[in-house]
C-alpha cells in the first residue's frame, strides 16, 4: 500500500502539471470508433482536442493531426461523449431538514463533500457532468447544483456557473407519496398541490415588490424594497424561468399533476422518474416538458412504482418527449450508468436515441447543450474511452476525460479499485440521505 | 438421444389414461441454435422434448425424432430453467406495505420454527417478475434482519400454490449475524457478541431437547427445536446471512463447534477469507454483484463471484433480499453484470443452475436438461447474459409461460 499511495501523490504531481501541457499541446486519439452524438458513428476516426476544448471530429483523412500533437492509438475502442446524470445524490448531498415542507432558501452546494468517493465512482462510470440534487422526502428540497466532474477540491471548483458568474442549478420539487408526512408535511395530494401553489403566489408577490421597488425613484426606492428572503428570491428565478424545476413524479395523475402547476405558474420543468410516464406520454409530449427516466429491475417497493415498466422510455421516445436517464445514486450505481441506455435498447428503444438519452439530452435538460453533451468542434473536450459496444456488458469505461484531462483510467490501481468495489473502495464514502434506513415512505425515490 | 425418445414414446402409451398434465399432454418441442444443457457439452443445434412435464429426450437436432403434432418453440439458447439460489420473492411483496411483507417478523430474535411455506404468496407480481427472466425455482423464505428469522424452501414460479408449486418444504434455516441482525429498540441481541451466545445456546438447547425427546417420546414438541434438530442432525444447513470478514469467521467458528452445515449468504468481505472458506468447505452465495455499497456492504465489489471461482470457492448466484426499490432483484441481470467484471460466463451458468440446484438439494429434479428431470427451461434470442438480448420465457413443468419476454 506505501507503494500505491507514493505512485499516486506523484501521479497527482504530474496531474496538477498535466493542465499546461495538455492545453498548449493538440492530443489527437485515433483509430477509435467515434460516436459522437450530433450524427452518424465514425468507423475508425480522429478525436482532437487542445485547450480543454473539441478541435475536431471525423474519419482519419478528414482530420489533419498537427505536427506536434501527441497521438493516441484508440484502435478497437469506442469513443463517445462524457455522460451527463440529470438527477444524482452523490457527494453526500443533504438538502432540507424535516422542519418544513417546502425550503427553496437551502443549496445543496453547501452540503457536498467533493471528497466522496462518489464522485470518482461516478466518473469510472463515463459521468463527466451531473445535477445533484436533495432528495424527495419534500414537497421543494432545495437548490441543485450542476457539476463538472473536473479534479478538483472544492465545490465552486466544481460548478458550473451561469452567464452572470452565478453557480448554475434548478430547484428540486417532488409530488406523490414521499413527501406526505405528518404535519406541516401535507397528508394529501390535494393539500400538497395546494402549499406548493400558495408559496408560488408568495413569490409572485414577491417578484412583483422587487419590480416595483426597481420602477421606484432612488429616494424612495430603499422603503419599498422588500426584505432579503433568500427562499423567495429562489422561487422568484423559478418564476423567471432562470432555475429549472427538476420534478420527482412516478404516478400518471401526479405527473399531470406537475403540468398543471407549470402552466399555471410558467414554469420550466424537467419531469424526473416518470414511472407511470407511459400512460400518459401524449399529455407530456403536448406539454413539451423533457423526462428524465430511471431505470430500474423491477416495479414496485413503493406504491408509486408499481407500474413502473421496462419500456417507459421507448415508448416516451417514439412519442416524441425529449428523454434523458438518470442513476438517482444510491438507487442505482453511477458505475452502470451505460447500463441504464442498454435496458431501454433491450425494451424498445432506438439505439441512438438512448445514447443521446445519456448524454445530451440530459444537457439539454441542465441548459448545458452548448458546452456539453456531443463530441463536436468547440464543445468541452468531455468524452469516455470505452473498451467496445456502449451497451454491451462486457464493454468496460477505460478512461473518462474531462476538459481534456484523463480523470479516470482503469489501468490505476485506485481508480480500478473504485470501479469494482473491494476493500475500502468506499472510505469516506457517504451513502445518500435517499434512501438508506428509512421507510420506503419517507425515502427519496 | 434416441433412448429417451424411446422411453418418452413408452410414456406416452402408458398414460392417457391419467388426467393430464398442466399444459396438457402433448408433447412440446423445444429448439435451439444453441442447447446449454449443463450435463454434457452445449448441443449446436439442439432439440429437448418435453412430455407430461418431463423432459423426455434432449439431443443434437439431426439426432433426435420429433414426435408428431408437437408444439414447437424455438431460440437462439435455451438453457435450464435457471434457479436463484436465495431469494424472499414471495414473501417480501411487490407493494412494499406492512401487509405485504411476511420475509421478517420482529417478536422474537429467534424463531426457526416459521415456515416458509406458510408465507409465501404465488400470486405476487414479482414471482412472475422473476419467471419473465428465466427463473424456474427460487430458494426463498424468510429474511436476514433477526437472528433466527425463519426457514427456506425451494418452490417453481409457477404462481399457483405452495401445494403445487413446492420442490422442498425445507431447504436451510436463516441466520443473520452482524449489525443486520441486531434486535429492534434495545432488544437482544445488541452486540454481536450477544448474538453469537444466543446462537449457541439456542444450539445447546435443541440438543438437550433432542436427548429429552430420544428418552421420552411423550415429551412436549417445540417447533423451533425440531427445526434446528434438523439442522443439528446435517440433514439442513444455516444459511447465515454475514458480510463483514470477522462475522464470516464467526459463522465458521459457530459451525465449527456444532458441526453443523452452514451456506453463507451476502459475504461481501469473503476475498478476505478465502483460505479459511476454502477449507471449511462452505459455500457461498455472494451478494448480488449489483448490492449498493453501503454500511456492512461498503468494502463490496462487483467481482466477488468472479475471486469465488479465480480460488475455487463453490457459489451459486443469487437475488437476495431487497428492502426497497428494486424490491427485488432479477438473479439473471445480477449474474450479467458479474460476467461483465469477470466470471466466465459458463462458470456463471453453472451457479444459476446445476450448482444452485446441488446447494438447494433439488438436482434429482432441477438445475440441467437430463431425460427424466422436470421440464423446466428459459429461452432467449441472444447470449443471456448481454444486456440487450430479451428472455423470451420459460418452460415450467412443461408449461410454457412465452407472454411477456423481457
Amino acid at each position: 500500500m506505501p507503494f500505491v499511495r507514493a505512485h499516486r501523490a506523484l501521479l497527482s504531481f504530474l496531474l496538477l502539471l498535466g493542465p499546461t501541457v495538455a492545453q498548449d499541446q493538440p492530443l489527437a486519439f485515433v483509430g477509435a470508433r467515434l460516436e459522437p452524438g450530433d450524427g452518424p458513428a465514425i468507423a475508425r476516426g480522429t478525436l482532437l482536442v487542445q485547450g480543454g476544448r473539441i478541435v475536431a471530429v471525423g474519419s482519419a483523412d478528414a482530420v489533419a493531426v498537427p505536427a506536434n500533437a501527441t497521438r493516441i492509438d484508440a484502435t478497437g475502442h469506442t469513443i463517445i461523449p462524457g455522460l451527463v446524470c440529470s438527477h444524482s445524490h452523490i457527494g453526500a448531498v443533504a438538502g432540507a431538514d424535516g422542519s418544513a415542507p417546502i425550503q427553496p432558501e437551502v443549496r445543496a452546494l453547501d452540503s457536498i463533500d467533493p471528497r466522496d468517493p462518489g464522485l470518482q465512482k461516478a466518473r469510472a462510470g463515463g459521468i463527466t457532468s451531473v445535477n445533484i440534487m436533495p432528495g424527495s422526502g419534500h414537497l421543494l428540497s432545495g437548490q441543485t447544483v450542476y457539476l463538472k466532474l473536473r479534479r478538483a477540491d472544492t465545490v465552486e471548483a466544481l460548478a458550473y456557473r451561469n452567464a452572470d458568474g452565478s453557480i448554475a442549478g434548478g430547484i428540486k420539487m417532488a409530488n406523490g407519496t414521499n413527501p406526505q408526512r405528518a404535519a406541516p408535511f401535507p397528508g394529501t395530494r390535494g393539500k400538497a398541490a395546494a402549499l406548493v401553489r400558495a408559496q408560488l403566489h408568495r413569490a409572485r408577490d414577491h417578484q412583483h415588490k422587487l419590480a416595483a421597488a426597481k420602477d421606484t425613484p432612488d429616494k424612495d426606492a430603499a422603503k419599498d424594497t422588500p426584505e432579503r428572503n433568500l427562499g423567495l428570491e429562489a422561487l422568484v428565478e423559478v418564476l423567471e424561468q432562470k432555475r429549472v424545476v427538476h420534478f420527482h413524479s412516478h404516478r400518471q395523475d401526479d405527473i399531470l399533476t406537475v403540468l398543471r402547476l407549470r402552466e399555471e405558474f410558467g414554469l420550466r420543468v424537467v419531469l424526473h422518474h416518470v414511472s407511470e410516464g407511459w400512460l400518459v406520454a401524449e399529455h407530456i409530449k403536448k406539454a413539451g416538458v423533457p423526462c428524465s427516466v430511471i431505470v430500474i429491475d423491477s416495479p414496485g417497493g413503493k406504491l408509486e412504482a408499481k407500474n413502473l415498466s421496462f419500456t417507459t422510455a421507448a415508448v416516451l421516445d417514439r412519442a416524441g418527449v425529449l428523454v434523458g436517464f438518470h442513476t438517482d445514486d444510491g438507487i442505482t450505481d453511477s458505475r452502470l450508468f451505460l447500463r441504464s441506455g442498454a435496458l431501454a435498447v433491450r425494451a424498445g428503444m432506438d439505439r441512438d436515441h438512448a445514447l443521446r438519452a445519456l448524454t445530451i439530452h440530459n444537457a439539454q435538460m441542465l441548459d448545458l447543450q452548448d458546452r456539453i453533451g456531443t463530441l463536436t468542434a468547440g464543445k468541452d473536450a468531455d468524452f469516455v474511452l470505452l473498451s467496445g459496444d456502449p451497451f454491451s456488458v462486457y464493454t468496460r469505461v477505460l478512461e473518462t476525460w474531462v476538459e481534456g484531462q484523463r480523470v479516470f483510467d482503469l489501468d490505476d490501481p485506485h481508480d480500478r479499485l473504485l470501479a469494482d468495489g473491494g476493500y475500502g473502495a468506499s472510505d469516506g464514502q457517504a451513502m445518500s440521505m435517499c434512501c438508506f434506513g428509512q421507510s420506503g415512505q419517507e425515502a427519496g425515490q | 438421444m434416441i433412448a429417451g425418445l424411446v422411453t418418452g414414446l413408452a410414456l406416452l402409451a402408458t398414460v392417457p389414461q391419467h388426467p393430464p398434465a398442466p399444459g396438457g399432454a402433448a408433447p412440446i418441442v423445444v429448439r435451439g441454435e444453441t442447447v446449454h444443457t449443463l450435463h454434457g457439452a452445449a448441443l449446436t443445434p439442439g432439440v429437448v422434448v418435453v412430455q407430461q412435464g418431463k423432459i423426455i429426450a434432449v439431443g443434437r437436432a439431426a439426432d433426435v425424432v420429433v414426435p408428431a403434432g408437437a408444439r414447437e418453440l424455438t431460440a437462439k439458447v435455451v438453457t435450464p430453467g435457471l434457479i436463484d439460489a436465495h431469494a424472499t420473492v414471495g414473501l417480501s411483496g411487490l407493494l412494499n406495505v406492512p401487509h405485504d411483507q411476511d420475509q421478517l417478523e420482529r417478536s422474537n430474535a429467534m424463531q426457526p420454527e416459521l415456515r416458509a411455506l406458510d408465507a409465501f404468496n404465488p400470486r405476487d407480481e414479482l414471482v412472475a417478475w422473476v419467471r419473465s427472466f428465466g427463473v424456474t425455482t427460487v430458494h426463498t423464505g424468510h429474511g436476514p434482519g433477526a437472528l433466527i428469522s425463519g426457514q427456506t424452501m425451494a418452490i417453481k414460479t409457477h404462481g399457483r400454490s405452495v401445494e403445487q408449486d413446492v420442490v422442498r418444504p425445507l431447504v436451510m434455516v436463516a441466520v443473520t449475524l452482524g449489525d443486520g441482525g441486531h434486535g429492534d429498540g434495545g432488544k437482544a441481541p445488541g452486540t454481536r457478541a450477544k448474538a453469537v451466545a444466543m446462537l449457541r445456546e439456542q444450539l445447546l438447547a435443541t440438543q438437550a431437547y433432542v436427548v429429552k425427546r430420544g428418552k421420552d417420546a411423550a415429551a412436549a414438541v417445540d417447533l423451533g427445536h425440531e427445526t434446528l434438530a434438523k439442522v443439528l442432525a446435517g440433514e439442513v444447513p444455516l444459511l447465515i446471512t454475514a458480510h463483514r470478514a470477522y462475522d464470516l469467521a464467526s459463522a465458521l467458528r459457530v459451525a465449527d463447534e456444532f458441526g453443523v452445515r452452514v451456506v453463507l449468504d451476502g459475504a461481501a468481505e469473503a476475498y478476505l477469507m478465502l483460505p479459511q472458506l476454502l477449507l471449511a468447505k462452505v459455500v457461498v452465495l455472494p451478494h448480488p454483484a449489483m448490492a449498493r455499497t453501503g454500511g456492512e456492504l461498503a468494502n463490496g465489489t462487483m467481482r466477488l463471484p468472479a475471486l469465488l471461482h479465480e480460488a475455487g470457492v463453490p457459489f451459486a448466484l443469487q437475488s437476495g433480499y431487497e428492502s426497497y426499490v428494486p424490491k427485488t432483484r432479477v438473479v439473471l441481470l445480477e449474474a450479467a453484470v458479474a460476467v461483465g467484471r469477470g466470471l466466465p460466463a459458463e462458470v456463471a451458468l453453472r451457479a444459476l443452475t446445476i450448482d444452485a440446484a446441488r446447494l438447494c438439494g433439488i438436482d434429482g429434479r432441477t438445475g440441467s436438461i437430463a431425460v427424466g428431470k422436470d421440464a423446466d427451461l428459459a429461452l432467449y434470442d441472444g447470449d443471456p447474459f448481454e444486456y440487450t438480448t430479451h428472455c423470451l420465457g420459460t418452460v415450467i413443468d412443461g408449461v410454457p409461460y412465452l407472454d411477456s419476454p423481457r
